[in-house]
């Protein structure tokens, strides 16, 4: 039988380790939560992200290297200002690389996909993608399709 | 034989839950708040609830990756594969947590709790006490109400972390998926103030219920072994079918 100490004691460290669950899951599996912070952001502008969403992933060649970490708009150019956090172990993508948004899937989530360019300079914390790839919208692609058809006829 | 008697078989039900309820409106009205008090509630948060740990925990590791793998196996045929944390979360926060942890409280804590008062019952210690002048009320069955409203939402967050643990063990080390993709997903779909507190509201209804059923089966429970062992019967039988209602309706109302 335990004395009366230390069950108040294993309590105590019981309830300690219920707030710390608490805090865990409020800030990790929660809209709340905290995206991973290491890494350097970089920005892309999108004339339309679709259905993108913060913390989707950024992808090189199928494996994510990132996560997309604000979406905004431009006010200048208004154009989607797309931020995201690229994890410090891939710091030489070069500079040109392109960026274009690409669903997983039929039915899967949108995310960024990063088309490596040929610079020798790497892209650093803060850098801007130049060349992007807006998200196809099935939407324009039935109206296009439809639209030429009729011109050819 | 006659119809008093066949009108008490239907209206026992009815009996048992005034007699529930004015047992709880008795207890409270009794309740007291003293260092010692305090001191007991602590203690007996240790029986209900770091006794009840190791169920809850292997219990919570496994329905995540139970979970996690039934998900994912549907989900990867209409290539939404990445969408299993999402549907993990949600579940668990939502319902399963909350359901699981006080239906296996009730089997490991709630049952102890009503074969202990019970058997002070049976050994007259509970008429021991009031011959002291000690209220047994305050200072038996307060502790426990309040150790069973503490413990099962603690309880549930533990559950919560080891099913979440289950299901990266599941997605991420076994089905290689990428840890990045799972804790983005869920954390882009879970709200804090509508998924997860509003589990949590619920896991302290849960606990309230449970603490409370199980102190009044023990302290109604009649002294014999007999009567102890069909009270701690019952108390596993009301808790989980009134748990499963009261989820129900805590659902209507929140959603």
């Amino acid at each position: 039988m335990k004395s009366s100490h230390q069950i108040e004691l294993t309590a105590g460290i019981f309830l300690l380790l219920a707030i710390a669950a608490l805090v865990f899951l409020a800030l990790q599996a929660t809209d709340r939560g905290v995206a991973s912070g290491d890494g350097y952001r970089i920005e892309a502008s999108f004339i339309n992200v679709g259905g993108l969403k913060p913390r989707a992933k950024v992808a090189l060649g199928g494996v994510t290297i990132g996560q997309v970490e604000s979406i905004s708009l431009d006010p200048e150019s208004f154009e989607a200002l797309v931020v995201m956090r690229i994890a410090a172990q891939f710091d030489d993508l070069p500079e040109d690389s392109s960026a274009s948004i690409l669903t997983s899937g039929i039915l899967g989530d949108q995310f960024v996909g990063i088309e490596p360019g040929g610079s020798p300079e790497p892209l650093v914390d803060g850098d801007r993608l130049m060349l992007t790839n807006s998200a196809l919208q099935l939407e324009q692609l039935i109206s296009r399709y439809l639209f030429n058809s009729e011109e050819e006829e | 034989m006659s119809t008093s008697k066949v009108g008490s078989r239907w209206t026992a039900p009815l009996r048992h839950l005034g007699q529930a309820g004015l047992f709880l409106l008795t207890a409270i009205a009794h309740m007291r708040l003293t260092r010692l008090q305090l001191a007991e509630t602590l203690r007996q948060v240790y029986f209900a609830g770091v006794r009840s740990l190791v169920i809850i925990v292997t219990g919570g590791f496994f329905v995540g990756l139970v979970l996690t793998l039934q998900t994912y196996d549907t989900l990867t045929r209409f290539g939404a594969g990445d969408a299993a944390s999402t549907v993990l979360a949600l579940s668990l926060f939502r319902e399963l947590g909350p359901v699981l942890t006080t239906l296996l409280f009730a089997g490991r804590a709630g049952t102890s709790i009503t074969a202990e008062i019970g058997l002070m019952r049976a050994t007259e210690q509970l008429d021991a006490l009031d011959l002291m002048a000690i209220d047994p009320l305050e200072r038996i069955v307060q502790p426990r109400l309040i150790a069973g409203i503490i413990a099962v939402p603690a309880l549930t967050l533990i559950f919560n972390v080891c099913a979440i643990f289950g299901g990266v063990v599941f997605a991420v080390f076994l089905m290689g998926n990428d840890a990045v993709t799972f804790w983005g997903n869920m954390q882009a779909s879970v709200e804090l103030w509508r998924d997860f507190a509003h589990g949590m509201w619920k896991a302290l209804a849960f606990g309230f219920l449970a603490g409370w059923l199980s102190v009044y089966f023990g302290w109604t429970a009649r002294p014999t072994g007999e009567g102890v062992a069909l009270a701690t019967t019952q108390t596993v039988i009301a808790t989980a079918i009134s748990v499963l209602m009261l989820d129900f309706v805590l659902s209507a109302f929140m959603l």
